[in-house]
């Protein structure tokens, strides 16, 4: 009996730390019970044999009254809200099915529990919902827009013809996206290639060099990173496009976006450069090397995989930029590759002229274009993700960094000699 | 008796910190002056979009005067030119935004931060920053086709049972047998709820970082006190994150008040004040600018560029403010040594 007695000390005690989990231990129990019935008992503490508890792990108990509460709840909607009251509409349904169920799962948890584990219960309960909410939301984008998109897949002009003399309500087996995929990528790319370095180089000029100015730099920096982007579009086309007469071509297009993309660049190697741990730099100022040495070959290096995810990031962006094109170039249905003449049109601007026609054949290259430009930010994503994963390597590969800066000037001075 | 005191040190000639002077080497100097150049082109270019549209304003508004603020209609031929309605109609659009994204917004941030099973908290992650990538029109796409046919069902539901509410009322029977669902379709509401899509993301993503700055010290305590997942957020990881959840609402607010794309596609143009949110009709000022621009004179152009420069100021206080607050809330972000 005596052992009984501490296993059920130890039960209640079990029971009591949980409580802030919220798990009561039902396996306490049992083995209590299974115990007392046996007189060797005493020899082998059950104690003892169990394997560490998980903290925070539901039991059986918790997952019953939960699976319970949404089974009891759908139950009584599906008699109540579909026959006594006579409603119908899905939103409505899942809308009062969740009430209902937090009511049921409420009561169901004040029967064994206290009430502020009841209170949180309820909060998971409510916020396990918010995120599947918003994920649902945003895979049904993303698969919506595929299963649309896939009719213009499956023919494979879609990818290597442009719209020139196509009309917008031919069927799917004639034109398709070409322009706007090449135009995409040369307006993004002479994009990149003008805003990345800059906004680096600013970003430089904020934490490394300190100049003058660095502050009301960074101000306006953060300020224009949430601006809305036709404003972008809006300056450079009356800029450049009615004021210096450049006319709306690609690079119109591209130096707008290359605007937007700008401060998106900056802030983000900003604060890449920022989480550079300092002592690398003092490190490498006091091995002797020069300023420009250090952030060439120390900080830069360091901070490369959140430098690379600002640009990608700010390519994604780019990518789905439809305002800023939409104002400084004109939709064309024919392939232009120079980005100096000729208006050059885009994925998004594509999209944007076909959902407009409002005919069905449109609509679905429409979908086709949006695929694709999903496709796109997809894969940059994926690729990002994966550069950003390689964080061990990227702490060795720190390290050696210095020893190599260290090394070279030992290197270097041992050839002088 | 007098004791001889030594002069206090420093008193015959004043003390003077000795002036450090380090002359930089050459590759510095130009590595400093080619990164002032850049920081200044680049200061140039994103304090000229305020300047520039400011300047181009001024004709307009010394013309039209403060029936530029006042008139709601945007008839250039007539020369009767406002935006007082597209200006609600920006708020409108905005303020529903705001409505849906929020609460989504910290409830996903405080599920990341402190709810999620530790497994999935990286995806979880990624798929928030994946949702800020997905094009603005991809949004506008999805909102038209896929939301709206559902949306209007609830629309009409809360105009049926809540139209006494001047905002929810719509300017037909609502409890009609064959209901005027064209009604319901292109309102504010929509577009509204096609804006929380993207600034959900961004949002959630500054009060998640917040969040996770809470000192782990504190989070322990509470938990060591008995405390509930929930009661460690109401008492240690809300109340530090005050800061992040208002500055990332803000940023979010600044995002919706400009958002064009999603917006064009789902409004159709309407210029009067409306605030009945679920009713068919809006307008907002970067709709109004990217759907006029393209057959706008000179003289109407800078109509617009006023137009632009005003949701200029108002977005640029509004992102101002909140990179204060969330500048204020965190600290020890950079790790200097």
């Amino acid at each position: 009996m005596s052992a009984t007695t501490t296993l059920e000390g130890v039960a209640t005690l079990e029971e009591h730390a949980d409580a802030p989990g919220g798990a009561a231990q039902a396996p306490g129990g049992d083995a209590v019970e299974a115990s007392g019935g046996s007189p060797e008992a005493p020899k082998s503490p059950p104690v003892a044999k169990r394997r560490p508890r998980r903290v925070r792990a539901l039991t059986l108990d918790d997952w019953l009254s939960l699976g319970g509460s949404v089974l009891a709840s759908f139950a009584l909607l599906y008699v109540g809200y579909l026959h006594l009251l006579d409603l119908s509409g899905t939103v409505g349904f899942l809308v009062c099915w969740y009430f209902v169920f937090l009511a049921v799962y409420g009561v169901v948890v004040a029967i064994a529990n206290p009430r502020h584990i009841v209170v949180e219960r309820l909060v998971a309960a409510t916020l396990y919902l918010v995120a599947a909410l918003v994920i649902f939301a945003l895979a049904s984008t993303v698969v919506y827009t595929f299963v649309e998109g896939w009719p213009a897949f499956r023919h494979l002009n879609f990818f290597t013809h442009d719209m020139a003399g196509v009309s917008t309500s031919a069927p799917l087996s004639q034109g398709g996206i070409l322009h706007a995929i090449v135009g995409t990528l040369i307006m993004v790319g002479i994009a990149v290639v003008v805003a990345v370095p800059l906004g680096i180089g600013t970003a430089v000029y904020m934490t490394e060099v300190r100049g003058p100015g660095s502050h009301l730099i960074r101000t306006v920096v953060e300020a224009m990173t949430a601006l809305s982007d036709i404003l972008a579009g809006l300056f450079v086309y009356a800029l450049l496009v009615v004021g210096f007469g450049l006319g709306k071509t690609g690079l119109a297009a591209a130096i707008a976006i290359a605007v937007t993309m700008l401060p998106l660049v900056a802030r983000a190697s900003e604060v890449a450069l920022r989480i550079v741990p300092g002592s690398l730099r003092q490190a490498s100022e006091a091995l002797g090397a020069t300023h420009w040495k250090t952030t060439w070959k120390v900080v830069l290096p360091s901070a490369r995989a959140g430098l690379v995810t600002a640009g990608i990031l700010a390519i994604a962006r780019g990518i789905g930029e439809t305002a800023v094109v939409l104002v400084t170039t004109g939709a064309t249905s024919f392939f232009n590759a120079n980005p100096v003449s000729e208006p050059m049109t885009s994925l998004p601007l594509f999209i944007f002229t076909a959902y407009q026609t409002h005919q069905p054949e449109a609509l679905k290259r429409g979908f086709g274009a949006a695929s694709v430009l999903l496709a796109m930010v997809l894969l940059l994503f994926v690729v990002a993700r994966w550069i950003v994963r390689d964080k061990s390597g990227g702490e060795r590969s720190r390290l050696l960094i210095v020893q190599r800066l260290f090394v070279r000037n030992v290197d270097d001075g041992e050839t002088e000699q | 008796m007098t004791i001889d005191l030594l002069p206090p040190i420093g008193s015959g000639r004043q003390a003077v910190p000795r002036k450090l002077t380090s002359v930089r080497e050459r590759s510095d100097r130009v590595f400093h002056g080619a990164a002032g150049a850049i920081g200044m082109v680049v200061l140039a270019v994103t304090a000229g979009i305020g300047l520039y549209l400011g300047y181009q304003a001024i004709p307009t508004l010394r013309h039209y005067g403060l029936s530029f603020f006042t008139q709601t209609q945007w008839l250039p031929e007539l020369d009767r030119i406002g935006i007082a309605a597209v200006l609600v109609g920006t708020a409108e659009v905005a303020l529903v935004a705001m409505v849906v994204s929020f609460p989504l917004a910290l409830g996903l941030a405080l599920f990341v931060s402190d709810y999620a099973p530790k497994w999935t908290k990286s995806w979880l992650v990624s798929a928030v920053d994946l949702m800020a990538a997905v094009p603005s029109i991809v949004y506008g796409l999805w909102g038209f086709f896929l939301l709206q046919p559902h949306a209007i069902l609830v629309a009409r539901w809360l105009s049926q049972y809540l139209g006494w509410i001047p905002i929810f009322q719509v300017g037909t029977d609502p409890n009609a047998a064959v209901w005027q669902q064209s009604r319901y379709t292109s309102s504010v509401f929509i577009a509204g709820l096609a804006v929380a899509m993207m600034t959900i993301p961004l949002a959630t993503a500054v009060m998640r970082a917040v969040f996770d700055q809470a000192p782990i010290g504190e989070r322990e305590a509470a938990m060591a006190l008995g405390g509930t997942r929930f009661g460690v957020a109401r008492t240690v990881v809300l109340p530090f994150g005050k800061g992040g959840i208002i500055g990332g609402t803000m940023l979010a607010l600044g995002r919706a008040l400009g958002e064009t794309a999603a917006v064009l596609i789902i409004i159709s143009p309407e210029y009067i004040i409306k605030p009945r949110i679920l009713e068919a009709g809006t307008q907002t000022v970067s709709a109004l600018i990217a759907g006029n621009f393209g057959n706008a004179t000179k003289s109407q152009l800078t109509a617009l560029l006023a137009a632009g420069f005003v949701l200029f100021v108002i977005t640029l206080a509004v992102n101002s403010a909140a990179a204060v607050i969330i500048r204020r809330s965190r600290s020890g972000l950079a790790t200097e040594a």
